[in-house]
């Protein structure tokens, strides 16, 4: 497959030439959802859905700015967060088209409820 | 005494674990350093148990109505911790589910080692299993059997090693010199950390740059707390991550500040970038931190795997890890943390293999818990060499450091197995090293991070680490840091850098890891770059082993390469020793030799090529001045010496005893060129000598010169004290065997069977 970076420049146009003339940004050396959408494939049909699963939750962040990352991260830490506010956070997923991480949120949330590591608990 | 073997002195005297023994021979074990590791009693209740504690659960695992995992290892849903519970939502693979629990535990362990059934039917069946039941089978097999297991179900075909680079002073110049060095050497992944947590982008950047000189594609990685350390990646300063750690009970999770859920996101952020990375487990954690449950250490490690797998991760560092002295303090604690790996590829997933803290006290010990890992090979053979000096390792010291890299590459050259490091040759360190802090030195400067000095690029490029360095100001490094973390500086910043100042081959090598963040292939389980920047991995280059004759193997091209030692020496080098004495004493032959009549007569039997063909002994002493030793010698007892070449042997029981023959006293000495020396009588049997100099490379020149009294006391048949041989405890033999099988070979070649002896004479 020939992959395309997130800003949707193709690999053969991202070298020291184009750099050299200004022309490329960050967001041409980061992987495009749809290149992770297929190693998820790939790691399927090797046998470990697993990972697959973890590479298409990646595909739903890959356009996600990195604080909005990071904050993710940080109100999934144990104490963090209320289960309203994880609640908040998987809609939130739901609206940027990440249905899969979101659902994943919830599932964190009510395990954190019933464990008592939410916030407040 | 340098200030370590005084510092480990004193560390005899106040923390042996054993002291005031009462027996001459215990204070001497007392002293040995493995008297200051610490051994625990086995303790149930603590997790101070290897692998089987009472506490351990029995293996069980019930599917509900709807498929779900209604029961895991003796805990009912409603009971699950978050372990459990994220371990049954996606940890357990239940189309095999029913088969896994049925297998009996051996018949499982017994396929597991077998090199006969494939690895991925292994695979299949431990996708079935649940913590326990792969804790209770793994916990059946012998050391051997883990070695064989081992090398069937590693993921890789091909074995790769990583190094920690750091150091004292988190010295950039330094780090980048440090990486191209272990680059040079052959690893493939460098992870670095930090002494002052503020420093980490700096030391990020340089090793990034020092890991693209000379060869493309290592990985690099800095090891700081989880939210920094994924800053940096998202900015493309590192390559992959490790350090997210996770743990076997639930309250140690907690206490870690994270959450299976909240590690199995950084797991996909980190993904998301396209960015390499694996989890850190590791037995001991649990109890360390004094909560175990009660719990073995393997059965916990296991339940870490099984989560591994879970939250997706492409591969585990274990075998101990932080914790790896706590399990090696129990009955099987070495076992278990090879087990530990297995446990990895049985999941199959990457195995970063441990070997990465200080053991053990003794180098015994300390090699014996990692040999039997190297010989049967895994992903990652070790999950930190310390390449650097062990004091300038800031993850404490690895199990095998610095020091430690000449011993490993002929540890690989003796067994053949492929530890893949090389060796690298003085002139390739220096180019890489230099070539590595300048080119750090000028994206510093270029970027506006530090202005660096060309005194210091000298200084890093001969230095052995940073005790050779004059300090650095911290500040210096606080404040590259602190700029490349306000300012954004990302992997694009770095290449065009490079570019900029003229270090456009570097800067291709760093673009192609943005390029490889791009294209994901890194992604997938084991995968590591060649330095031709081919992706090797589960998918690319799958462990084919399947007993002899199969699987990984050093090509011709590979085991050249791992012979050629830095201390390997050919014939040539050998006799380059010889060559500032060729010909510096003349013989000349006055005819054959007869029995003398002089009862004051001795005769000194010279091997064939005694200055014909070899010209030093193996001490260093000509052999010109080894027969003026000897003549002095029998003058000094008042006795004549006569030369004679024996040709028709090498054997110097016979030279001597030849020589004896011929002597007017009965007594001769036999002298071979290497510098070998007996005395002999001509009434004995070849082997029965009256004294016996053997240990030639340690025969002095006052040695030859009593040699020779005692010859002329023996043929006045006074009964002089023989001569002691100088007897040491070091390694002689290993030493100087080499240089010996080429000296004999000479002596063999100079030698004309049947030949009869010659008088010979020193010419003035």
């Amino acid at each position: 497959m020939s992959a395309r970076a997130l800003s949707g420049r193709s690999l053969e146009e991202i070298d020291l030439d184009e750099g050299r003339a200004g022309r490329l940004s960050p967001a041409d050396l980061r992987i495009h959802p749809d290149t992770l959408r297929w190693q998820a494939e790939v790691a399927e049909r090797h046998g470990n859905p697993q990972l697959a699963e973890n590479l298409r939750r990646a595909a739903e962040l890959a356009g996600i700015d990195d604080a909005e990352l990071l904050r993710i991260y940080e109100a999934l830490r144990p104490g963090r967060s209320t289960r309203a506010e994880l609640e908040a956070i998987a809609a939130g997923l739901d609206q940027a088209g990440a249905p899969a991480c979101a659902a994943f949120v919830r599932e964190a949330a009510a395990v954190y409820a019933r464990r008592g590591v939410v916030r407040g608990a | 005494m340098d200030d370590r073997a005084d510092q480990r002195g004193a560390q005899e005297e106040s923390r042996g674990q054993v002291r005031g023994s009462t027996s001459g021979r215990f204070r001497a074990l007392d002293r040995q350093p493995v008297n200051l590791d610490g051994f625990a009693q086995e303790d149930d209740d603590m997790g101070l148990v290897a692998f089987r504690s009472r506490h351990d659960p029995e293996p069980s695992l019930v599917l509900g109505d709807g498929g779900e995992v209604a029961e895991l290892d003796g805990v009912a849903a409603a009971g699950f911790d978050m372990l459990d519970a994220y371990i049954a939502a996606h940890g357990i693979d239940r189309a095999v589910a029913a088969q896994t629990t049925a297998l009996d535990d051996i018949e499982f362990a017994r396929l597991i080692v077998d090199p006969i059934t494939p690895r991925d039917e292994v695979v299949r069946l431990a996708g079935g299993a649940t913590p326990a039941k792969l804790a209770r089978v793994v916990a059946l097999l012998r050391p051997v059997e883990l070695q064989m297991a081992i090398a069937k179900m590693r993921v890789r075909r091909t074995p790769s090693i990583q190094a920690h680079v750091t150091n004292r002073l988190d010295d950039p110049l330094l780090i980048a010199a440090d990486a191209a060095t272990a680059v040079a050497y052959g690893f493939r992944e460098l992870e670095t950390t930090v002494p002052v947590l503020a420093d980490a982008p700096s030391n990020a950047l340089a090793l990034l740059i020092g890991s693209q000189v000379g060869a493309a594609g290592a990985l690099t990685q800095c090891s700081v707390e989880e939210a920094l350390e994924l800053e940096l990646g998202l900015r493309g300063l590192t390559t992959y991550a490790e350090t997210v750690s996770l743990y076997g009970t639930e309250q140690v999770f907690v206490d870690g500040d994270d959450t299976p859920w909240s590690k199995a996101f950084l797991c996909s952020a980190y993904a998301s970038r396209g960015l390499k990375m694996r989890v850190t487990s590791g037995g001991g954690a649990e109890v360390l931190m004094g909560a175990a449950e009660g719990k073995s250490m393997f059965y916990l490690e296991s339940r870490c795997v099984a989560l591994a797998r879970a939250i997706g991760a492409q591969g585990v560092q274990n075998g101990g890890i932080d914790g790896a002295s706590v399990v090696g303090s129990v009955p099987d604690g070495m076992r278990e943390l090879l087990a530990e790996n297995l446990l990895v590829m049985l999941r199959d997933l990457e195995s970063c293999s441990g070997n990465d803290a200080l053991i053990s006290e003794s180098d015994m010990r300390r090699t014996a818990h990692t040999v039997p890992l190297l010989l049967a090979g895994s992903d990652f053979l070790f999950s930190g060499f310390g390449s650097v000096p062990a004091y300038d390792n800031m993850f404490g010291p690895s199990n095998f450091n610095g020091d430690d890299l000449d011993d490993y590459l002929v540890l690989q050259r003796d067994w053949g197995f492929d530890g893949a490091l090389r060796p690298v040759d003085e002139s390739r360190l220096r180019e890489v090293r230099e070539r590595a802090a300048r080119a750090t030195q000028a994206v510093y400067r270029d970027l506006g991070l530090a202005r660096l000095g060309d005194d210091r690029i000298a200084a890093v490029v001969d230095a052995a680490g940073s005790k050779d360095l004059e300090p650095l100001d911290p500040a210096v490094v606080i404040d590259a840091a602190a700029a490349i973390r306000e300012r954004g500086v990302s992997l694009l910043d770095v290449v065009l850098s490079l570019a900029r100042t003229g270090f456009a081959e570097e800067a291709e090598r760093v673009l192609a890891m943005g390029r490889a963040h791009v294209t994901g292939d890194y992604l997938q389980t084991a995968a590591i770059f060649d330095e031709q920047m081919n992706v090797l991995s589960k998918v690319t280059d799958p462990n084919d082993y399947r007993g002899p004759g199969s699987g990984h193997s050093p090509s011709k091209a590979r085991r050249a390469e791992m012979a050629a030692v830095r201390q390997q020496r050919s014939r040539r080098d050998l006799l380059d020793k010889q060559a500032p004495h060729v010909g510096h004493v003349r013989l000349v032959v006055t005819g054959d030799a007869a029995r003398g009549s002089d009862p004051a007569e001795v005769c000194i039997g010279l091997s064939p090529a005694f200055a014909s063909a070899l010209w030093s002994t193996m001490a260093g002493i000509p052999v010109g001045e080894v027969i003026a030793l000897v003549l002095s010698g029998l003058a000094d007892e008042g006795c004549a010496g006569r030369l004679v070449k024996v040709r028709s042997t090498i054997d110097l029981g016979m030279i001597g005893l030849v020589a004896a023959r011929l002597a007017g006293s009965g007594i001769g000495v036999g002298l071979q060129a290497k510098g070998t020396a007996l005395i002999h009588r001509s009434d004995r049997a070849p082997l029965a000598c009256l004294e016996l100099y053997s240990v030639a490379p340690l025969i002095t020149p006052e040695m030859y010169r009593e040699l020779g009294r005692n010859a002329g006391r023996h043929a006045r048949s006074l009964e002089p004290a023989p001569l002691r041989n100088p007897y040491i405890e070091e390694a002689i033999e290993p030493r100087y065997h080499a240089e010996a099988v080429m000296l004999v070979a000479i002596e063999r070649e100079s030698c004309v069977p049947g030949a009869a002896p010659l008088n010979v004479e020193v010419l003035p």
